[in-house]
């Protein structure tokens, strides 16, 4: 049960942009436990983007090591990475992207599908009641507001019970009033169901809400 | 949910471009599905218009092959004869079954075809013709009474054609002769449906073409004996015989290089849909990049994503295949018409022949299409890296 969320030493990701090279993560060390609320926050070209990417398996790291639930993901191909990615990592962005051909309800049952669970209509049905879009469900993503499709994708990355979420920039294209309810979601996630939450934004009031705030610049923790 | 809603979702998505991706595919289909029907139609109709003739063997005066093989199935100009009496010294022969001597005339009648003016087709024939031939019924009317009788027999359609019924009176041009219609047969679905009969000797009397045939037709008893038979006529003067399957391989080849035409048509078609089906996937990965990389964040594996691209494919192709089976099906009349416009020669019956089995092989041969012609854009999508797919949309 204590198995660290992420454990990363050294983590170091380096970008060959012409002749230079841009370290865009620089020997961060970071371990996330179960149940922390994790806010990592800094100006745009921080790192935020590319440690998040790394932790949620999308990206592979240049060197250090890191290992996510407890495997070791530094060299990792592709189709090992998925296989961690698939039910373990909830995944929210900052502009939504949902499935734009599917409904509400078909972009949470795609999640099942991949992540192979069963697709239980009404479980993906009380999910979008939880997010309070009960009376969406049928309803594209163009026909939802800005709000509403961030709740979707909440539900989305919620569907096959990951071990945590990450989200870059959740509220980046949101207003203020439903930045902040989808914080509140987070934090009530967080306290009710000790879902581990790290979260990548550079807006410091609602950053500043997390339990734990990591501020990055230049690659770098630069403090805690 | 399942990958072919999804899919199935996906190409909803771009309706237009669908589509027409949808429509090349079915052209493509719709022509190959015509051809092969053309193809198993025209050897179907041929061979069936040759056994109909109900001999083996004809032999004609001594001219071009080419020529006597038209003149035996088209009847019309160019027409050589030759002397009655090679059907006395023939007939006898033992290993002969049934044996019929015809002349064959024609006319120019300028009232024909509404005032257009045309050939009618006279053929003299003896009451062995109707042995060689007995499913010819009579529609109505009867045989004639004599054989120097002036009286005709109308196929079918040459009954049709003119509006004749029996009792009426025909009048053939330049020889200023009238003959009484006695009978009319049933259609057969041969050349003979357009023929006018006359009694041979009337015929040779009628055209002034006395002792004079222009052609013999045999059927042997044995079918093994043709070649041996064949080769004991070889040293008669003035003579030539044609065997059916040589009529028939000559018309086949005749139409075979139209066929290798129509083929490279087809192939190239198929071709052009080919390439038009993995452009237009292909441009909707690319235009879909982010939302691959979105799928592989929330769980998609390669296959998953192979499998998606690819059932796109295949969906767009079996649609394809589905409209172009259903094209060519109701096309095949237009086709046929075009068809036997063109051909320098078309036995009656249906031309382009499409069946079941053809629809189903065509079915098949789009979802094929759709396999090969999907597996490089759900390569392409499904090798994408996650993190750059989701990136380049940003």
């Amino acid at each position: 049960m204590n198995t660290l969320i992420v454990k990363a030493k050294k983590l170091t990701k380096v970008y060959k942009l012409l002749a230079e090279n841009i370290a865009a993560v620089n020997n961060v060390d970071l371990e996330v436990s179960p149940g922390e609320f994790v806010s990592i926050m800094g100006p745009s070209g921080s790192g935020k983007t590319t440690l998040l990417d790394m932790i949620g398996c999308l990206d592979s790291i240049t060197s250090g090591q890191l290992e996510i639930l407890g495997n070791d993901v530094s060299r990792a191909k592709e189709s090992n990475l998925v296989k961690i990615r698939r039910g373990n990592i909830g995944f929210i962005f900052q502009d939504f992207s949902l499935i734009p051909s599917l409904t509400a309800l078909e972009n949470i049952q795609l999640t099942l599908y991949f992540a192979g669970i069963k697709q239980e209509t009404q479980k993906s049905i009380s999910l979008l009641e939880k997010v309070g879009l009960g009376h969406r469900i049928n309803h594209l993503p163009k026909q939802l507001s800005g709000g509403e499709k961030q709740r979707v994708a909440i539900a989305r990355a919620l569907a096959a019970e990951p071990k945590f979420l990450l989200a870059d920039e959740p509220t980046g294209h949101l207003d203020t009033e439903n930045s902040q309810e989808v914080f509140d979601v987070f934090k009530q996630l967080n306290q009710e169901k000790g879902l581990t939450i790290i979260v990548a934004t550079h807006d410091t009031e609602l950053g500043s809400q997390a339990k734990r705030v990591i501020y990055l610049q230049d690659g770098k923790i630069i403090s805690e | 949910m399942n990958i072919i809603s999804i899919a199935y979702k996906n190409l909803k998505r771009k309706r237009i471009r669908s589509i027409l991706t949808i429509g090349g595919v079915a052209v493509a289909v719709a022509v190959l599905v015509s051809l092969l029907g053309f193809d198993r139609g025209y050897r179907q109709s041929l061979t069936s218009n040759i056994d109909k003739m109900g001999y083996q063997l004809l032999v004609t005066a001594k001219g071009c092959p080419y020529e006597a093989a038209t003149m035996m199935l088209k009847g019309g100009g160019g027409l050589r004869y030759m002397d009655a009496n090679i059907y006395e010294k023939i007939s006898s022969d033992t290993r002969i079954d049934k044996i019929t001597p015809q002349l064959v005339a024609t006319e120019y009648d300028p009232n024909r075809g509404d005032g257009q003016g045309g050939f009618a087709l006279y053929m003299g024939i003896t009451d062995s013709y109707l042995t060689l031939k007995p499913w010819t019924k009579f529609k109505s009317g009867k045989w004639f009474s004599s054989d120097t009788a002036d009286e005709a027999i109308f196929g079918y359609e040459a009954a049709e054609f003119e509006q004749r019924l029996v009792g009426d009176k025909i009048f053939i041009p330049n020889i200023n002769k009238i003959m009484t219609v006695v009978g009319i047969f049933e259609r057969t679905g041969t050349q003979d449906d357009g023929t006018i009969f006359l009694p041979l000797k009337a015929t040779q009397a009628i055209f002034s073409l006395p002792d004079k045939l222009t052609g013999i037709g045999i059927k042997l008893k044995n079918l093994g004996d043709i070649a041996d038979f064949e080769e004991s006529l070889y040293n008669v003067p003035s003579i030539q015989v044609v065997s059916m399957s040589q009529v028939r391989g000559t018309i086949l080849n005749l139409v075979s290089s139209a066929k290798v035409l129509a083929n490279s048509i087809a192939v190239i078609a198929i071709f052009i849909a080919v390439i038009g089906v993995v452009n237009t996937i292909l441009m909707s990965v690319f235009e879909r990049t982010r939302e691959i990389g979105v799928m592989k964040a929330i769980g998609a594996s390669q296959l998953d994503i192979f499998k998606l691209i690819w059932t796109e494919t295949i969906l767009v192709c079996t649609f394809g295949g589905v409209l172009g089976s259903i094209l060519a099906f109701l096309g095949s009349s237009v086709v046929e018409k075009i068809i036997k416009g063109i051909l320098p020669y078309a036995p009656s019956g249906q031309l382009v022949l499409i069946n079941p089995g053809l629809l189903l092989a065509a079915f098949v041969g789009a979802i094929i299409l759709g396999v090969v012609s999907g597996i490089y854009p759900a390569w392409r999508a499904s090798s994408m890296r996650p993190v750059e797919a989701i990136r380049t949309g940003e």
